[in-house]
């Protein structure tokens, strides 16, 4: 094994780097130091994380290349990062797609680029830490301090309503956070511990477990988002610039999903036990509805945040189904959505960088002038419907199969959120590239050019991938799983 | 330890008080830099002072038949007063030249108030603990008016006095009803006087309210709040920036050793009125503050609510909540050193900047100006990894120990809803598009940026070594 200490470095390298670019002074000449800086950081970071996945070791369910040390001397707070099975794809997420998002606003940011870069850099820090934490302390600081880099993302460089955006974002979420606060000090104060592993043994009665729940949820819910806690989703990712879009639905909406598993099953399991039936209406009303809103879209970027909404609620359907096909298969989605939302919104960007709107009706026949792009898109958009062969199907694939042990009727929902799906995506992919150039404008627009393609072509091949051999992604965390659902199941034979 | 008379001025307080005499005369005989010269002397005395409270923590015999007491709790906040003097004159020497306000006095005024407040954090008995506060206000009154052609500094002097000597009249009210009903002065006494009743006689009742209105006035809590905004604003910058650091510290020291000494036995009586304190100060704070536009009255706002917080570590009453208040005093004086730091430093077209929008724009003139603003804006929101957040949390933790879940979690809302008016700050500078350029300037004299760098050194870097004031904190008895 690694006998240095792996994790931290991932975590801190982007900060170093964040550093570095603080003193590079900017200028009109220099502004390309600053964007060499960010990417060869990002991406050093990139390859560092995946030493991780080749290092792993498949067969140990618990936390590896664990680091420990004494943080706060009064209380047990300690700085324990580690990553297992769960996080380990979140990890390799973050650090995949931030690179890209380096390169996506290589060109089109213009002001300010030392502060977009180092806003990147300490997000992406922010992100690989929360992940890594293992103290739920550490874990919340970090889960609060991704709202500093977004706010200012969305803030400064984001559209017309950008701070109307940025302000509903901020706030909206710290608003969940912080009552998650007060659930995280309750909990200290029941165990005197705060370590992720050990409160996974069920500690709590069934009178505070279900306060904390409500507790975890108020955040976790605004975070992925659930219906009706979605509302600041749509809004900040149509004013987002492009890569915070990417971001934002490719690694900060499964902050939601991957606390909703750590924390709702894993330490709360009877409490999860009475919420299931509440958490399944909300995501199946959210699936038909949010899919409903998204066929109705006139913008975009808009209806691909609504589909996000859709899919995180098969993601949070395939969590509470508490077994191994509905968790995998919510696993699997959320890095699925992950790839292909974020590779959507890029998509949405290079049109956009181009004509400067998002407006559906100002495009059409686009596959006339630009064929590379519609193939790209197309296998993005199928992605998204989950077509066999692509990485959306396995998901949502293994979360029906889990469904069916549970009820038919979300079985049923979940079924019918997915064909509208197809028929909203297929309808946005036929109006945008299908049919002859009718717009004037669009006469003479390029299609994409080597910086969009090294963007695209690893997304699209890492979709491809994932839907034809899951297993890669799905060993790792089998028994990370296993664990989860074997605690759950016992802490509720009781 | 008394073996030589002359020992009796190493005791802290009377070593400033000797000091603030020979400062007064050596100000008085200067011709020349009289006010720089006086300041750099009040500075180093009280140096001097915060050495003597340090090694000097053994020593019994300044407790003068015990009207004065002595803990850990008591010289900490000493040293925090202390040293949230020392940065608050550093900062506004500059200010003070450049607004040509050069009367010498000022330091000396800041000398005797700080020596109220060390009078009052130790007080143990409610002649002293009056006698105390009637020196610190008074210095802070004539602070507050000192810039005597100036209509509004006048102006909020006097609204200090009148409403600062009607709560004294009502404190001092307070204590002749304790004093007549429990026969003693001393809060050892009163303690173990009351330690033979299960409850307050009504009379006690009525003194216990008029000590805590009086006591909510000094810390400026909601309802008794109305002076702050109004004297923040009139006040001159500087002297601002004084009553926004210190006097804080001293009020908040005094009013927990009032209810966890003589009151300790009364939790229900007192933790009512102290908890209705807190919530409105919290939620008035933070909603008050979204509509102002100075920045002085929304950092009024922004105290007031920061009050609220320390309020419920006083509910809380256990260790955890004399430690939370003491973590939460420090981010507090830290941050509002810092954004003072700033503030007396920052000239828009010649003049000191008043109006929140007109740090428009700043961000790309002074972008470490404006990055600075904002780390310190997110601390006092409460957001990690900054100090503030850590001040909070364990309040927190204190109010959960206690299972104070309600106030809690209308402590977290409070937090979100004041998080709204710090963002704006950071819109303002970061997002609006400024169309003049250039006029903001942003002068700092090389002592004010070592106390400014040291505090936000503070802010940014409590995470990384947190047990340092924990480990000093954790020990602290009333």
């Amino acid at each position: 094994m690694i006998d240095w200490p792996l994790v931290s470095v991932i975590i801190f390298l982007p900060l170093i780097g964040a550093l570095i670019i603080l003193f590079i002074k900017e200028d009109e000449l220099t502004s390309i130091n600053i964007k060499w800086a960010a990417l060869l950081t990002t991406l050093g970071t990139f390859i560092l994380s995946l030493i991780l996945w080749l290092q792993f070791d498949y067969s140990n369910p618990s936390y590896q290349y664990e680091e420990k040390f004494r943080w706060f001397d009064d209380f047990n707070f300690f700085y324990h990062v580690g990553v297992d099975g769960i996080s380990l794809f979140m990890i390799l997420l973050s650090t995949f797609l931030t690179p890209l998002c380096i390169l996506a606003s290589w060109n089109n940011i213009k002001k300010r680029v030392k502060e977009y870069m180092l806003s990147f850099l300490f997000l992406e820090t922010v992100m690989i830490g929360m992940f890594a934490s293992i103290d739920i302390l550490l874990f919340y600081i970090f889960f609060e301090t991704v709202l500093i880099p977004m706010y200012l993302i969305i803030g400064i460089w984001g559209g017309n309503r950008r701070i109307y955006a940025s302000f509903k974002f901020f706030l909206y979420t710290l608003l969940g956070s912080v009552l998650m606060l007060i659930a995280i000090i309750v909990m200290y104060r029941n165990t005197s511990s705060m370590s992720i592993e050990f409160l996974q043994g069920n500690y709590f009665s069934y009178n505070t477990q279900l306060f904390l729940w409500l507790a975890f949820f108020a955040s976790f819910a605004v975070k992925i988002p659930m219906w009706p806690f979605h509302t600041w989703l749509p809004d900040a990712h149509v004013e987002a610039p492009t890569a915070g879009s990417v971001i934002l639905a490719g690694v900060l909406l499964k902050m939601g999903g991957y606390g909703f598993i750590r924390f709702s099953l894993g330490m709360l399991p009877e409490a999860t036990e009475f919420f299931i039936p509440l958490i399944m209406t909300l995501s199946i009303v959210a699936i038909v509805y949010t899919s409903l809103v998204a066929l109705a879209q006139t913008d975009i970027k808009k209806l691909i945040a609504y589909s996000s909404v859709a899919h995180m609620g098969i993601v949070t359907i395939g969590i509470f189904l508490v077994n191994q096909q509905g968790l995998e298969g919510a696993m699997m989605q959320m890095i699925s959505h992950g790839l292909v939302s974020a590779a959507l919104f890029l998509c949405v960007g290079v049109i956009y960088d181009r004509m400067h709107t998002r407006e559906i009706e100002f495009y059409g026949g686009l596959v006339q002038r630009m064929p590379l792009y519609a193939t790209v898109f197309m296998i993005f958009m199928l992605g998204s419907v989950g077509l066999p062969g692509t990485s959306g199907f396995i998901g949502e694939f293994l979360v029906i199969v889990g469904a069916f042990k549970f009820s038919s009727y979300v079985v049923i929902g979940a079924a019918f959120g997915i064909i509208l799906s197809a028929v909203y995506m297929l309808y946005l992919y036929k109006r945008i590239i299908f049919g002859t150039i009718t717009n004037n404008k669009l006469a003479d627009i390029l299609d994409i050019n080597t910086r969009e393609k090294i963007i695209l072509i690893p997304l699209a091949i890492s979709v491809i991938l994932l839907g034809i051999f899951p297993n890669l992604f799905l060993d790792p965390m089998r028994l990370s799983l296993e664990l989860i659902i074997t605690n759950y199941e016992i802490a509720n034979a009781k | 330890m008394l073996n030589n008379i002359y020992n009796i001025f190493f005791i802290p307080e009377i070593f400033l008080a000797c000091s603030s005499f020979v400062c007064l005369l050596f100000g008085l005989f200067l011709k020349k830099n009289a006010f720089r010269q006086t300041s750099n002397l009040a500075v180093f005395v009280l140096l001097l002072t915060i050495l003597l409270v340090y090694y000097d923590s053994e020593s019994n015999f300044a407790n003068y038949k015990s009207l004065f007491s002595h803990s850990s709790f008591i010289n900490f906040f000493k040293i925090l007063a202390l040293l949230g003097s020392i940065a608050s004159i550093i900062i506004s020497k500059d200010y003070f030249l450049g607004i040509k306000l050069k009367n010498f006095e000022i330091p000396i005024l800041f000398l005797f108030s700080t020596l109220g407040m060390m009078l009052m954090i130790a007080s143990n008995n409610l002649m002293s603990m009056y006698l105390a506060i009637e020196l610190q206000s008074l210095s802070l009154y004539v602070a507050a008016a000192i810039k005597r052609d100036s209509i509004s500094s006048a102006e909020s002097g006097v609204k200090y006095f009148i409403l600062g000597a009607l709560s004294s009249g009502i404190l001092l009210y307070g204590f002749s009803l304790i004093y007549g009903f429990t026969g003693s002065m001393n809060f050892d006494d009163i303690s173990f006087y009351l330690s033979k009743y299960d409850n307050l006689n009504l009379g006690l009742i009525f003194g216990l309210v008029f000590v805590m209105v009086g006591l909510a006035f000094k810390v400026s809590a909601v309802p008794f709040h109305m002076w702050t905004p109004d004297v923040y604003e009139g006040a001159p910058n500087s002297i601002t920036g004084f009553f926004a650091i210190v006097p804080k510290i001293a009020a908040v020291a005094l009013i927990y050793r009032f209810c966890l000494v003589p009151f300790v036995n009364f939790y229900l009586e007192w933790s009512q009125i102290i908890l209705f304190l807190s919530i409105a100060s919290m939620f008035l704070g933070a909603i008050a503050a979204i509509a102002q536009s100075n920045i002085k009255r929304l950092l009024a706002y922004s105290s007031i609510g920061h009050i609220g917080y320390i309020l419920i570590a006083l509910v809380a009453a256990n260790d955890d909540g004399i430690k939370a208040a003491s973590i939460y005093m420090f981010s507090y004086m830290i941050m509002n050193v810092a954004i003072f730091a700033i503030l007396l430093s920052l000239k828009v077209k010649n003049e000191y900047l008043i109006n929140i929008t007109d740090l428009k724009g700043l961000s790309k003139s002074n972008p470490i100006v404006s990055l600075s603003i904002s780390i310190i804006m997110l601390s006092m929101a409460g957001i990690p990894p900054f100090i503030g957040f850590f001040g909070k949390f364990y309040v927190f933790i204190a109010a959960i120990e206690q299972e104070l879940y309600v106030l809690s979690v209308l402590g977290v809302l409070a937090s979100v809803i004041s998080a709204f008016y710090y963002l704006r700050i950071i819109k303002i500078m970061y997002f609006d598009e400024s169309k003049s350029e250039g006029i903001i300037n942003f002068q700092i004299s090389f002592q004010s940026k070592i106390i400014l760098s040291l505090s936000l050194f503070l802010i940014i870097c409590f995470v990384f070594y947190p047990s340092l004031l924990i480990n000093i904190s954790a020990i602290l008895t009333i």
